[in-house]
């Protein structure tokens, strides 16, 4: 499936929020970090994958999870000006919701990144994580 | 039935619901509005104030300020005070950009002499105070020094060569908040945030230079006494924040408070934002002391850009800062929880009153203003849309049915992608520029979410505010310059 399969909706007026649907699980959560991208910079495609990092995750709910695995997409671009999207990733969801992958991306270049927007905040605002008939569907909100 | 149909006037630009209407609540909902400003307030705004009015040890009422729109948790220009005793702080109530605020410098130069400067003087401010994403700071501090700053807050700059005393004297609490604590914030969030330190950041976040128009005037003996009384007057306004440093302070108690809520404290909320802790509680101090913190920087931020926008003036007009009369009139936090004392229920209380996108509006008299205001009452920076103009507003005595808050800004009426398919980056700064006002923006994207026309009139916020009782127009500001963030 194809990980831009996510969407901007018109939520909360002062901030970005978003729909990202995938097959799996990890299809869903892969589309959110990809929206999450196309929010930071104008052409998220042109974004290469010049550095891997292992990223590992546990949380009490599956929505909790995905606020945490945003959070660590955020932190890293705001702190080490790191441009990333999912390589490969597992969550699972046996009593705790767990997530252990790899993220791919690169350093911020400004000659060839054009940043658009500083997501500061992941919020928990009508953060979903459902499963549909054939998928997962996720609801996020960012504070711009 | 839609909650805007309970509404009912109580007092001149004051509508309440009862706690009757929605299962939980604890108190009324209070809207400050004009018949106008109300139509254009989304439905979802008394949602929002209506899931506050649930919290645990919430006082009087769930209010929203006349600028209210819909945000996360809380509604933007949400007040809600809680008794510290037994109800509990909430993360989703201050915002992410923790003492996200204002400040407003008056100058002694008349738009005349200023004018032909004007390019010079926004370039200089665009290059010289950075803004947009991933910015870094130019003042540069380690990891421990940050700490400093984070316990002294704007005390810090002045010891450092970044600002004057007076300054402080003229900045809510003066600049420090006492009840900051490194050890109670994570690596992270000083990671993210040591080295931003100067910096605009972007979103909503501007440095505009400003004038006092013809007939801006309001109220003349106020004027006088905060030094803007001229009719061409220039002044600068800006607004940021805490930047990085307060997200990751915000995201860190969040998730932390999240967890704790059902395991710890049983304690359910409607919406995950409106996650919260006893105010008491271990979770609840360590927020409440990093939160402080993180206020604490964004004091020490915009005291920072306030000595490059000195210099910016002095090198492009050639002349001494104190020949250019840059005085800090105020600064004031609009995103932040408070102890404070307030009477309520015929007795005085400390209640912990979150204002998030409000602002405090001390009256006359009150003993926590500067000496040199406690005459005339706390000035009041309401910053509009960069195309609109903003008001100085300051706080009355009438002001005490909100807990002396008052609007903060014109308040959204349309979302950022709404304002993107209204209107190009490239067009809006053409057309702003015909209306004589020179804008640089960090992204075009972020210019054209910030259009005019997707915010509320902020001349209607103010005389809502004014109509209340919440505050009085003092001067109207109009845009001339604008480094947009």
């Amino acid at each position: 499936m194809d990980p831009r399969h996510y969407e901007f909706v018109d939520a909360v007026t002062s901030d970005l929020s978003f729909v990202a649907r995938g097959e799996t699980l990890e299809q869903a959560f892969a589309a959110a970090a990809e929206a999450l991208l196309a929010a930071t910079v104008a052409r998220p495609e042109a974004v290469e994958g010049r550095v891997t990092l292992p990223i590992r995750l546990e949380d009490d709910d599956l929505e909790l999870l995905l606020l945490a695995f945003l959070s660590e997409l955020v932190f890293r671009r705001d702190a080490q000006g790191l441009l990333l999207r999912v390589g490969r990733l597992r969550v699972l969801a046996d009593g705790r919701a767990r997530l252990e992958g790899e993220l791919v991306g690169e350093p911020m270049d400004a000659g060839r990144h054009r940043l658009e927007g500083d997501v500061k905040a992941v919020t928990a605002h009508g953060l979903r994580v459902a499963a549909l008939d054939g998928g997962w569907e996720v609801h996020v909100t960012l504070d711009v | 039935m839609a909650l805007s149909e309970h509404l009912r006037p109580v007092a001149p630009a004051l509508w309440e619901f009862g706690p009757e209407h929605r299962p939980g609540m604890r108190v009324p909902v209070r809207v400050y509005a004009t018949k106008g400003l109300l139509e254009s307030m989304d439905e979802q705004v008394l949602q929002q104030a209506a899931n506050v009015a649930t919290l645990p040890g919430i006082v009087e009422a769930s209010f929203c300020m006349p600028d209210a729109h819909w945000g996360y948790g809380f509604p933007i220009g949400g007040v809600a005070a809680m008794d510290p005793r037994h109800g509990v702080i909430s993360p989703g109530g201050i915002g992410f950009d923790i003492n996200c605020g204002m400040r407003l410098v008056r100058t002694n130069l008349l738009w005349d002499e200023v004018a032909p400067h004007l390019r010079n003087l926004v370039d200089a401010l665009a290059h010289r105070v950075p803004a947009g994403t991933g910015r870094r700071g130019f003042v540069r501090v380690d990891r421990d020094e940050f700490r400093d700053v984070l316990r002294e807050g704007a005390r810090w700059c002045v010891r450092n060569g970044l600002g004057l005393p007076a300054d402080l004297a003229a900045t809510e609490a003066g600049g420090c908040l006492p009840d900051a604590d490194p050890d109670c914030v994570s690596e992270r969030a000083i990671e993210r945030g040591y080295n931003q330190i100067g910096t605009l950041g972007s979103g909503n976040h501007y440095l505009e230079i400003q004038v006092v128009p013809e007939g801006g005037i309001f109220h003349k003996e106020l004027a006088g006494a905060f030094g803007l009384h001229r009719p061409g007057q220039v002044a600068i306004m800006f607004h940021c924040g805490s930047r990085g440093f307060g997200h990751q302070v915000a995201t860190d108690s969040l998730q932390v408070f999240l967890r704790a809520m059902p395991k710890k404290f049983g304690l359910e909320v409607i919406d995950r934002e409106l996650a919260c802790a006893p105010f008491h509680s271990e979770e609840g101090q360590r927020y409440f002391k990093a939160m402080n913190c993180a206020a604490n920087m964004s004091f020490v931020n915009r005291q920072v850009i306030l000595h490059r926008i000195r210099e910016v003036f002095s090198r492009v007009l050639g002349r001494e800062p104190d020949e250019l009369g840059l005085v800090q009139i105020y600064d004031v936090a609009h995103n932040i929880a408070k102890l404070e004392s307030h009477r309520t229920g015929g007795r005085e209380r400390t209640l912990l009153v979150h204002r998030k996108g409000a602002t405090r509006a001390f009256p006359p008299g009150h003993p926590e203003l500067p000496e040199a205001y406690r005459r005339w009452g706390q000035p009041v920076i309401l910053g509009g849309s960069m195309e609109t103009g903003s008001y100085l507003l300051v706080g009355a005595e009438t002001g005490a049915q909100s807990f002396y808050s008052t609007a903060h800004g014109s308040g959204r009426t349309m979302s950022r992608t709404q304002a993107r398919k209204r209107i190009r980056g490239e067009t809006l700064q053409k057309r702003m520029q015909e209306r004589g006002i020179y804008v640089r923006g960090a992204s075009w994207r972020g210019l054209a979410e910030e259009a005019g026309f997707a915010y509320k009139s902020v001349d209607e916020v103010a005389e809502a505010a004014e109509i209340a009782g919440l505050s009085r127009r003092v001067v109207h500001l109009q845009p001339v310059g604008n480094v947009k963030g």
